[in-house]
């Protein structure tokens, strides 16, 4: 008892004499009783192997989601399977790692020649595009846990107008940008954070994402799938993917008779109505049109690229050595400031600051290019979103927009034909 | 018709070669890893316990947790992990613990050495007794993250706040780096 505390006392001397030699400073005592020592515990992370049977359920769960939706015209059993999608990626899985998030595994690896994707996450990215291009937005429809969450919660969907409807659709665009950018410059994942129903999935969670998650849900009751719509970035991609679909979910089976029970079915507006105007559309003016907006677009291309890249300095401020690096350099009498634990830990490592500049340096020259890709796809996007409104053919049936239907297969309960 | 067949087809060819492309210059690269996954874990040579680890898990109560390496422990009687500093009577009264919730646990083995063990369903991860263990004594108390706690989140959010970078993603093999000598082990980093 004595002489431990007189060895703890002399601690501070013998350190001194013996420099930064590596050694225990207390040597581990030689029990006399028959002392077992323990051995620190390592419980083992989940095993790859689920991680492939999960690849094998979204399999199993995209393929009947197509034949219920195609084939079989069951809304039953796409409820089923939304169901069982919420409990299996949701509520067992934890909702991690989907399909929306691995946008930002795909980007950083594309982007980062030191990340090392996982093969399940390239085949959760890969694996629902390959379906919408055969059979529509299938994922969205059953497989995603996100959008089952909502899905379920669909109460009393109200109409939004076009024009809402069409402007807030390019939120999922700039946010799908913004992830990919952020993410392969490597400064976070953007989508992930922001999950608003990661929380409930996990019963746990930062307190302000999961309230953000019940808003949702509420705001679902009445304005259906509010996240899917009008923020989901991987439902972007699928948008567009979709439109190209080799197959895809038809309202009636045989020919349309115009009752109009889809439309109030469909709780996303996703039905295209007939064209009241039943004249044949003016093909010479509408050419013109097509024309004049395909010339806009390289406008819009480059008039976001330049927007783009002056917003590059703003941007790069999310990446922690950015925001570091500017902090020292602006404010260096923050570095007496012993609260932030940044600058303070920056200060005991040693480095320069000239490095930590250096390397923030090397950051925003990625942002550089990044922001103005991103913004010349931001043009392009607009643009295309304007050649869309170009007319060339009058619909005459109710059908469901490729683009923006989710595969729920609401109407076809409703479809009498 | 026709002409709507064929841009369809066109584009779903575009598309496809798109993602083809994309797969590809990822896998031709080799930065797809088959068999391995990749779990976070804490480096506890580069750890500065600043205690972020306690408030920025996207649990309540923090995934990682502190563990205890006994074979670097010298089984002190003035533990500067377990006491707060000048504490002078060493028992077990909750004024002279260092540890805010009472996680790290003393257990008398012989004259005059204890055992240190931590209740892992009473640690929050604050670090206070890491650093303790590590300005004082052998620093056999480090900080780890507990698998069957951790989400294995796609990116995890202590990583992204780490001050000192010591959260990285360990291949699946090496899921933990418990310190067992004062060496760092070689731990083969992702390519």
């Amino acid at each position: 008892m004595k002489w431990i505390k007189i060895i703890l006392f002399l601690m501070p001397f013998m350190m001194a004499f013996s420099g930064l030699q590596a050694q225990q400073r207390f040597p581990k005592p030689e029990f006399h009783n028959n002392y077992v020592q323990p051995t620190p515990t390592t419980p083992e992370p989940r095993g790859v192997g689920m991680e492939f049977m999960d690849v094998l359920v979204l399999l199993v769960v995209l393929s009947l989601t197509s034949w219920f939706a195609i084939k079989k015209r069951s809304r039953n059993g796409i409820l089923l399977l939304t169901v069982f999608s919420a409990i299996y990626f949701g509520f067992y899985r934890n909702g991690c790692i989907c399909s929306i998030g691995s946008i930002q595994n795909v980007a950083l690896a594309f982007a980062d020649p030191k990340y090392v994707i996982s093969l399940y996450a390239l085949l959760f990215f890969l694996i629902p595009l390959i379906f919408s291009l055969f059979f529509g937005r299938v994922f969205c429809g059953a497989a995603c846990p996100l959008g089952a969450i909502q899905d379920l919660f669909i109460y009393k969907p109200i109409t939004i107008p076009a024009w809402l409807r069409k402007t807030l659709g390019f939120i999922p665009y700039l946010y799908l940008g913004l992830a990919v950018l952020y993410a392969a410059t490597g400064t976070e994942f953007i989508i992930c954070r922001y999950d608003p129903f990661i929380g409930i999935y996990r019963m746990n969670g930062p307190h302000l994402m999961i309230y953000l998650g019940i808003a949702f849900l509420l705001m679902g009751l009445f304005v259906a799938r509010p996240y899917c719509r009008f923020f989901c970035p991987y439902g972007a991609i699928l948008n567009v993917f979709s439109r190209f679909s080799r197959r895809h979910l038809s309202v009636y089976q045989t020919k349309c008779i115009q009752c109009k029970l889809c439309t109030t079915a469909c709780p996303f507006e996703a039905i295209d109505f007939p064209d009241e105007d039943k004249s044949k559309p003016d093909n010479r003016s509408n050419t013109r049109k097509f024309i004049l907006y395909l010339g806009l677009i390289p406008l819009m291309m480059v008039a976001g690229a330049w927007i783009g890249s002056k917003s590059d300095v703003f941007l790069s401020r999310a990446h922690p050595d950015v925001y570091l690096a500017e902090l020292l350099v602006s404010h260096p009498e923050l570095k007496s400031d012993s609260k932030n634990i940044d600058i303070q830990t920056f200060l005991a490592s040693g480095k320069s600051l000239d490095t930590l500049v250096a390397e923030a340096q090397v950051i925003r020259d990625k942002f550089h290019t990044g922001s103005w890709i991103l913004g010349a796809f931001l043009g392009l996007v607009i643009g295309l979103m304007a050649i869309n409104q170009v007319i060339f053919r009058r619909k005459d049936e109710y059908q469901a927009n490729k683009g923006t239907c989710v595969s729920c297969a609401r109407c076809l309960d409703y479809c009498p034909v | 018709m026709k002409r709507k067949t064929f841009i369809n087809n066109s584009g779903r060819l575009i598309l496809m070669g798109g993602l083809v492309y994309l797969t590809g210059s990822i896998i031709l690269k080799r930065k797809v890893s088959a068999s391995g996954k990749y779990v976070w874990q804490i480096d506890p040579f580069k750890c500065t316990q600043c205690g972020r680890c306690a408030t920025q898990c996207v649990r309540d109560l923090s995934a990682v947790k502190c563990v205890h390496a006994y074979q670097l422990c010298g089984y002190c009687d003035l533990c500067g992990g377990y006491f707060k500093p000048n504490t002078h009577k060493l028992n077990t009264g909750a004024e002279s613990q260092l540890c805010p919730t009472g996680a790290l646990k003393r257990k008398y083995v012989e004259e005059p050495f204890f055992e240190y063990t931590i209740d892992e369903k009473l640690c929050n991860a604050c670090g206070k007794c890491v650093k303790g263990c590590g300005s004082f004594g052998n620093g056999s108390l480090h900080l780890q993250i507990r698998h069957n706690l951790c989400q294995n989140c796609n990116e995890c959010s202590i990583a992204r706040l780490c001050p000192s970078n010591a959260i990285s993603r360990v291949p699946i093999e090496a899921a933990y780096q418990i310190k067992g000598d004062f060496k760092k082990p070689v731990i083969t980093a992702p390519k």
